[in-house]
Formats: structure tokens, C-alpha cells, sequence
């Protein structure tokens, strides 16, 4: 494979089709600058903030937008509140949709096709399997990404941390609390 | 199209597999498989439709045998070739064989920043009147089109509600064929687990369809 990417590449490249500057852009972009971290300065802001958490689960893109993460695979967004009685969790069936400027390039695992196969069908021996263990009357909701709309799980915040800072609350935060395949622990 | 992408209720494929501190790409290959598709696709030949048909109308074996880069490589020049980008002699040759075509001018650093901050939202500003409203039973039709689709097997024939209107949105099974956008409202409509799985779980799924995938319940 890494022949064929590079012959692509050398004949892309050969043809003015693209820049090499800015695959390298592309690359540094993904691996260095746009990563769950951004996910999780939304999630500890919507746990400090009531009144930017209302408007993020009114209007994802634009309360997401004011923090600066906008663009590809995040254009229409939607969040999702986890309480004790509800949990959510994402999944692309067919695909690999998942909002980027707020996680990042997903991993292998969100892609692969047992979690794909399985998380619609069995969400709750998924979850056991990921060591996330719901009592039998916590209403699980699977949302399967087919269209455009990017979804971000808005976790729930973990006891123990009231008066905390964002910077301390979202260094809680990780990324598989944010498509709901894990908890958020203080 | 009936493809091996379409995986939700599939059995067999063994445990979740999960990578500690997995990095972003695992290869050099990796990266640049990632960035040509970004780059090659802002040349507006195609529209991530039809990037999308194009990993996923192939042999189910070979998709399944395939890592989600090597599907991204396989598509992106398929792709290409049929959009008249390169010729497949050109990729076994691994360098240009025909002159440059001026129309097509490569994205340089700036336009490409602009581009991943700003996006291509695929909703459409144009007040086109839902089929159906918030609460309503739909049934998904019983359809099976070999061409592109966004209408996972396991809903097919399913009854559930409507859960959200999330406005007009392109409508992916003509865009990705070449057809055009035919905006139409998107919902994410919810199906009990009962109704697809037959096993309550006190669990339901939703799912993104189109106006055209649903019939009143």
C-alpha cells in the first residue's frame, strides 16, 4: 500500500493536482492541532456554564462555533445530555462520521467493524464489554451517524468536582465519554 | 447499495479492539492517503457522495479485508480515474504521462486552512415543506437500490418516529450518482430495539434518514 500511496502522490503531484505544502498541511493539521481536546473544553464548559450548555444542546454548531472549533466533518452539530436516566452513544454504521474539530481524526477501534456491527444491535453488552456497566432501567440511545449531523455526548459530570475549574474539569474529559463508550471519573 | 459497509446487526466479527494511546496514523502511507483524498477532492471533481460509493461499491471480501486507509486509497483512485484526474497507467507508472490540465489548479496552504476551518455543510437554505412532523410514525420503505445509499439494511421496513427535524439537507443517494442534490428534510427518527432486534433492552436506536426513504407508518 505504501507503493500505491506514493505513486499517487508522485503523479498528483507531477500534474499540479495538488501541493505538497499543503498535504503537509493537511497532515499537521489532523495529527498536531485538532484533537479531543477541543471536544473536551466544550464539555467542561457546558458543566461550569448553564446558560452555554442550554445553548449547546440547542444549538450545537454555533455554541461549539463561539469556541473556535468549527470545519470539516463538524459542520452541523448536535449534543447530547447523558443523565442518570438516559445514555447516549454514538456510532457510524456505515462509515466513519464522527465531528472531527471537536475529536479529532477518530480511532481505528470507531471504524472497525465489530463496534460498527454490534453497537446498534447489543449497545448494552458493548458498553459491558467497554467496561461501562448500566444499571437495566438506564434507557440506553443509540444514534447512528447516516447523514451530515456530527454528534458530541455531553457526559455526565462526576461528583467530586464542584467548584473545579474548566482547565481541571476537562482534563477529565475523554474522547470515548464523548461518543458515550465510556464515563467521565474525577 | 446491499454492501459489506453496511454492518449494523452483522454477527461473527469477534471483540472490540481497542489500542492504548493509539496514535493519529500508523503509517507514513497513512498520512498522505488522508491528505490526498482531502486535497484531491477540493478540485471539486467529485462530492463526498460519491467519495463515500466509491470506498463502498466494492467486492464485500475485499472491503472487509481492508483497513479503513487502504479503503480511502482504493477508492480515492478509482476515483480519479474516472473523474479523468490521472489514468490508471499514470499510478502504475507512478509519474504524469500527459501534460498538465490548466483548469485544475491544486489548493495552496492558505486555501486548504480555509477550507478545514470552514467546511461544506451539506444542509441547504431553502424552505422546502417537511413530509413529515415531530412525533409522527414513519415506516422505512422496503427498498433495495444497488446504487448509493444512506438507508442501513437493518431499518429497512422498520417502524419508528420521527425524533428531530434537522432541516433540508442534500439527499446523498442522487448526489453520490451524479443526479444532483434534491434537497429534501433530513430527520433522525427512533426505533425501539423491540421493534429492530426484537429484544426490548429498554434501549432504541436512531438514525438520520431522508424524506424519501419514509412512508407514514
Amino acid at each position: 500500500m505504501a507503493f500505491r500511496v506514493k505513486a499517487l502522490e508522485r503523479v498528483a503531484v507531477d500534474k499540479g493536482l495538488v501541493d505538497p505544502a499543503a498535504l503537509d498541511e493537511l497532515v499537521e493539521t489532523y495529527e498536531q492541532r485538532i484533537g479531543p481536546r477541543n471536544g473536551a473544553r466544550v464539555v467542561a464548559k457546558a458543566w461550569a456554564d448553564p446558560q452555554f450548555k442550554a445553548w449547546l444542546l440547542r444549538d450545537a454548531t454555533a455554541a461549539i462555533a463561539s469556541l473556535g472549533y468549527t470545519g470539516r466533518q463538524g459542520e452541523d452539530m448536535v449534543a447530547l445530555e447523558n443523565t442518570p436516566q438516559v445514555h447516549n452513544m454514538v456510532v457510524c454504521t456505515l462509515c466513519s462520521c464522527y465531528p472531527w474539530p471537536v475529536l479529532g481524526l477518530p480511532p481505528v477501534w470507531y471504524k472497525s467493524a465489530p463496534y460498527r456491527a454490534r453497537a446498534v444491535a447489543d449497545p448494552r453488552g458493548v458498553l459491558q464489554e467497554l467496561g461501562v456497566d448500566l444499571r437495566e432501567e438506564v434507557e440506553i440511545r443509540v444514534w447512528d451517524s447516516t447523514a451530515e449531523l456530527r454528534y458530541l455526548v455531553l457526559p455526565e459530570r462526576p461528583a467530586g468536582t464542584e467548584g473545579w475549574s474548566e482547565e481541571r474539569l476537562a482534563a477529565l474529559v475523554s474522547r470515548d465519554a464523548m461518543i458515550g463508550v465510556a464515563k467521565v471519573q474525577a | 447499495m446491499n454492501g459489506a459497509h453496511d454492518l449494523g446487526g452483522l454477527h461473527g466479527l469477534g471483540p472490540i479492539r481497542r489500542e492504548e494511546n493509539e496514535p493519529v496514523f500508523h503509517a507514513e502511507w497513512e498520512r498522505r492517503a488522508f491528505a490526498l483524498n482531502l486535497a484531491l477532492g477540493m478540485l471539486g471533481r467529485w462530492n463526498i457522495d460519491m467519495g463515500r460509493f466509491y470506498r463502498e461499491n466494492r467486492d464485500p471480501l475485499d472491503y472487509l479485508a481492508s483497513s479503513y486507509y487502504e479503503l480511502w486509497t482504493k477508492g480515492l483512485e478509482r476515483l480519479g480515474i474516472d473523474k479523468g484526474l490521472f489514468t490508471a497507467e499514470e499510478l502504475k507508472a507512478g509519474r504524469a504521462l500527459a501534460a498538465r490540465d490548466p483548469s485544475l489548479k491544486a489548493a495552496d496552504v492558505e486555501r486548504t486552512r480555509q477550507a478545514i476551518r470552514a467546511g461544506r455543510s451539506a444542509k441547504v437554505d431553502t424552505a422546502i415543506p417537511a413530509r413529515f412532523s415531530g412525533g409522527q410514525g414513519v415506516r422505512v420503505r422496503n427498498a433495495h437500490p444497488a446504487t448509493h445509499t444512506r438507508m442501513p439494511r437493518y431499518c429497512r421496513g422498520r417502524a419508528g418516529t420521527i425524533h428531530i427535524d434537522h432541516g433540508v439537507f442534500v439527499f446523498p443517494d442522487t448526489h453520490a450518482m451524479g443526479q444532483g442534490p434534491k434537497p429534501q428534510h433530513c430527520y433522525s427518527v427512533r426505533f425501539t430495539a423491540q421493534e429492530l432486534w426484537g429484544e426490548s433492552g429498554n434501549a432504541s436506536v436512531f438514525v438520520d434518514l431522508w424524506d424519501d426513504y419514509l412512508e407514514p407508518a
